[in-house]
């Protein structure tokens, strides 16, 4: 089956996501779409697996035109879609998110899907367990379960969003095994990303995406360069790791325990020192969130102790540790950062200072005006928050770390952000925490970008800290293997 | 490239309106003629039951005050999702306050003093009876729904005993109510449409005092962030528990003060049915009103004409009084109903735009 995109717009009011793409996927080819954040790649995406509508032209499969007005009836098709986030159901067991969508009547047989299941997971080499409960799996054997689901139903064309982020390096291998058997047996996979390395040992054929449009495309061998140059408007800086003195003992956990996330945190020990830029890794949910969550005051350990500057903070709720100066950004923006509803001239007001009972609203404009500048936040003051990309909602949640923090508590800051503007970000956090003699805690799902930027990397599994290191004692590898639990 | 045109939102929500009046008549003109009395003489009866003198004009003001007042008090609580359904209770209790006030305070007391701590003693009433609910749902963890109809319930219970125990005339308890008031102790009203000057500046007031704070202060935009998105609320060092009880005792006040009016304005004491089911109506004044602080006033006048206006009906043409509570019940489902139709249209009509078919 192969599939032409003919001039796909697709409008958002004013916003043009996708102006006018056309390309074509043969049969049997693994294909990537790169581009970076806000180039239309996902929402393209969503157009071609029913997920939204298009503003206007044409997909055909087959040489046939289609339409479709649900993702339904693109798999009917034979087009199903990996989300970057798994949408599937966590309570349930791996068999039972299988058979959903796939019963028909109303007496199934589990045995029948059980089998079938069987055979998909030895055909592709995956190791799932029908019983388990999906909320104990990783986002990688997630992923492998949605793969064999969409397979099942029929698909013949299998688009990836972001499928490399989050997931450990053999599951990577797994899955990059499995896509180029799928490939010979011809079915063709989309794959998108703005990993170019995955792109490069994966992938026939690029298609280039910027400002909605395609700038370019290629066949094997690739010019990597030359792609880059594609995606992006000019080169930019690669952060460098900053020389720090670490400097008196700023957060110190005591064999702390907390429940909540996934896992919980177990029996933390870790003392940070002023001034460390230090990297949280591991597979998501492994911790880091309840660790940060917990350092910042929202979560409340069960045992053990943590205290701030020397002072004994067990048990403080989230304002006291904000009086020290703590600043927490979570990575759901919408659901713990902003709030959907408000504009972004009603977020500056919120985070006034002043007593007064009354909001200042000139301030609040002029606060809006230098910051949507300053932090480059593609909107105006009266833009609803949740009307602004990933990427500048990143941004305007990065422009609320207020001039006195000293213990800023990042989870995942560059999310949604290009390489570009991921770059510009660090060295904006690193110059702040070189003039406050601030501390760094961040965590990423990209080893590299730790590695990159922090001076010191904490591993976390199954909600323990497994590793504690100096960056330049370690490497990709041991870290990588760190993260799958080996020691 | 096809440009969905945004509809003028004037006419749009003109259009809206019609639509939904044209689905309440044809409903109610259905019911009356069920009950078998001719649909067109009820309407007319309600509208000459409403406009039809001074003094039933000044009836529908009467109505208008503590519904106004109420619905004052609901848009704190709907502004930061709170579900204040004990509004009735609080109205209650208000008037328990109020009365007690006027029990009290000895005769030597100038009147005005009087009122004016008897207003006080009502909105504290109010606002403690709303704390109730208010720390039951942010300490106990029941929902402020169950909490409040509890309440309303305990303060039904505590109003029957005050009349029939401790509060009862002189030799008889009767559902009639309390000893009246001194006559100085009622609010002065003008003549002709025996309306009290000071019950219409304080409603408006109140009005006025609402708007002012959910649209120019720290505190209305914190009820709407924390309503909007409570996970977020400490980036921004708003704590959610101080904000919901806030939202409570204005609730509460303002449904507190509506209590008190009724017993120094309206009745001249406390009756069993001192709160008439306002509290439960101005629910329906403020969803119908979109949570719109200049609408709600109006909508609560058009159902006070609507509860006037149909109380001679079963006089005149034998039918239930109720009739203006199928009204005001359709009104507010023909509104949902109307307001779902449209999202559902938006819906198709982007569909229809997708697909390269325009």
């Amino acid at each position: 089956m192969w599939i032409e995109l003919k001039s796909i717009h697709k409008h958002y009011g004013n916003v043009r996501a996708n102006n006018g793409v056309s390309f074509k996927v043969n049969e049997g080819s693994i294909h990537a779409v790169i581009g970076e954040n806000g180039a239309g790649k996902s929402t393209l995406m969503k157009v071609l697996s029913g997920y939204t509508s298009r503003t206007s032209g044409e997909i055909l499969v087959d040489g046939e035109p289609v339409y479709f007005k649900s993702p339904e009836d693109a798999t009917k098709i034979g087009i199903g879609m990996l989300y970057q986030d798994p949408m599937d159901f966590p309570q349930l067991t791996v068999l039972e998110n299988f058979m959903l969508g796939q019963i028909k009547g109303f007496r199934n047989s589990e045995k029948k899907f059980k089998e079938k299941l069987k055979k998909y997971t030895d055909e592709l080499e995956f190791d799932l367990s029908p019983n388990a409960q999906l909320k104990t799996l990783t986002i990688g054997e997630r992923q492998q379960l949605e793969i064999i689901r969409l397979l099942s139903l029929g698909a013949k064309v299998i688009i990836l969003d972001e499928p490399t982020t989050g997931i450990s390096v053999e599951q990577k291998d797994k899955l990059f095994a499995a896509l180029k058997r799928l490939v010979k047996e011809g079915k063709s996979v989309i794959l998108v990303s703005h990993k170019i390395e995955d792109v490069e040992i994966l992938c026939d054929k690029i298609t280039v995406l910027k400002q909605g449009c395609v700038t370019g495309e290629m066949e094997k061998p690739f010019d990597l360069e030359k792609a880059l140059m594609m995606m992006f408007e000019t080169e930019s800086k690669t952060p460098v790791r900053s020389k720090i003195v670490p400097g008196k003992k700023h957060i110190e956990m005591k064999n702390v325990s907390v429940s909540g996330g996934r896992t919980g945190l177990h029996n933390c020990d870790v003392t940070v020192r002023r001034n460390e830029i230090i990297g949280l890794a591991g597979l998501e949910g492994s911790g880091q969130g309840v660790f940060l969550r917990c350092a910042t005051g929202l979560l409340k350990p069960y045992s053990g102790s943590v205290s701030l500057n020397g002072k004994n903070m067990t048990g403080k709720n989230i304002l006291s540790y904000q009086k020290e100066n703590t600043v927490f950004l979570p990575t759901n923006r919408l659901e713990e950062g902003l709030i959907p509803g408000l504009t972004i001239k009603e977020h500056y007001s919120l985070r006034q200072k002043s007593r007064s009972l009354f909001v200042d609203g000139a301030k609040a404009s002029s606060d809006s005006k230098e910051n949507i500048s300053k932090y480059n936040i593609k909107g105006d003051p009266r833009t609803l928050v949740e009307s602004l990309s990933g990427g500048n909602q990143q941004r305007l949640l990065l422009s609320f770390i207020p001039d006195d923090a000293e213990l800023l508590l990042l989870e995942n800051p560059t999310r949604g952000l290009d390489i570009g503007s991921a770059n510009w970000v660090w060295e904006l956090l690193q110059d702040f925490s070189k003039d406050n003699n601030s501390t760094i805690i961040f965590t990423s799902p990209e080893i590299d970008e730790i590695l990159m930027i922090a001076d010191r990397v904490l591993v976390f599994f199954d909600g323990k800290i497994i590793k504690d290191v100096k960056t330049d004692d370690t490497n990709l590898d041991e870290i990588g293997s760190a993260i799958a639990g080996k020691v | 490239m096809t440009i969905i045109k945004e509809e003028n939102t004037t006419i749009s929500l003109l259009k809206d309106i019609s639509l939904t009046a044209l689905f309440v008549f044809i409903f109610t003109t259905l019911i009356i003629t069920i009950s078998g009395a001719p649909p067109f003489e009820a309407y007319e009866n309600i509208i000459r039951g409403a406009f039809g003198s001074y003094s039933k004009f000044g009836q529908v003001i009467k109505v208008w005050i503590p519904l106004t007042l109420c619905s004052c008090g609901l848009l704190y609580t709907f502004k930061i999702n709170l579900w204040n359904i004990g509004i009735e209770g609080q109205m209650i209790m208000g008037a328990v306050f109020g009365m007690a006030a006027f029990k009290y305070i000895p005769g030597t007391c100038p009147a005005a003093l009087t009122i004016l701590i008897a207003f006080i003693a009502g909105l504290t009433g109010g606002a403690i009876w709303a704390l109730f609910a208010g720390f039951l749902k942010t300490f106990g963890g029941v929902n402020e729904i169950f909490a409040g109809l509890g309440m309303n319930f305990v303060a039904q219970s505590i109003i029957l005993w005050l009349i029939f125990g401790p509060w009862k005339r002189e030799g008889i308890a009767s559902m009639s109510g309390t000893e009246q008031l001194s006559e100085p102790l009622w609010l002065s009203t003008f003549t002709k449409m025996r309306i009290s000057p000071t019950a219409i500046v304080l409603t408006v007031a109140s009005i006025l005092i609402t708007a002012f704070i959910l649209k120019y202060t720290k505190v209305g935009l914190g009820l709407k962030a924390i309503g909007s998105n409570m996970q977020s609320a400490f980036m921004y060092k708003l704590k959610p528990t101080s904000y919901m009880l806030l939202a409570m005792i204005f609730a509460g006040g303002f449904a507190g003060l509506a209590g008190t009016m009724q017993v120094t304005g309206v009745y001249h004491r406390l009756i069993p049915t001192i709160s008439s089911n306002y509290g439960y109506l101005a629910l329906f004044v403020v969803m119908l009103a979109n949570y719109n602080v200049w609408a709600a006033p109006l909508v609560a006048l058009f159902f006070a004409c609507l509860n006037v206006g149909s109380i001679q009906l079963p006089m005149v043409l034998q039918i239930d009084s109720s009739l203006s509570g199928v009204i005001q019940g359709a009104l507010v489902l023909a509104t949902l109903g109307v307001q779902s139709f449209k999202t559902m249209k938006k819906k198709r009509r982007e569909y229809n735009n997708s697909n390269g078919r325009v």
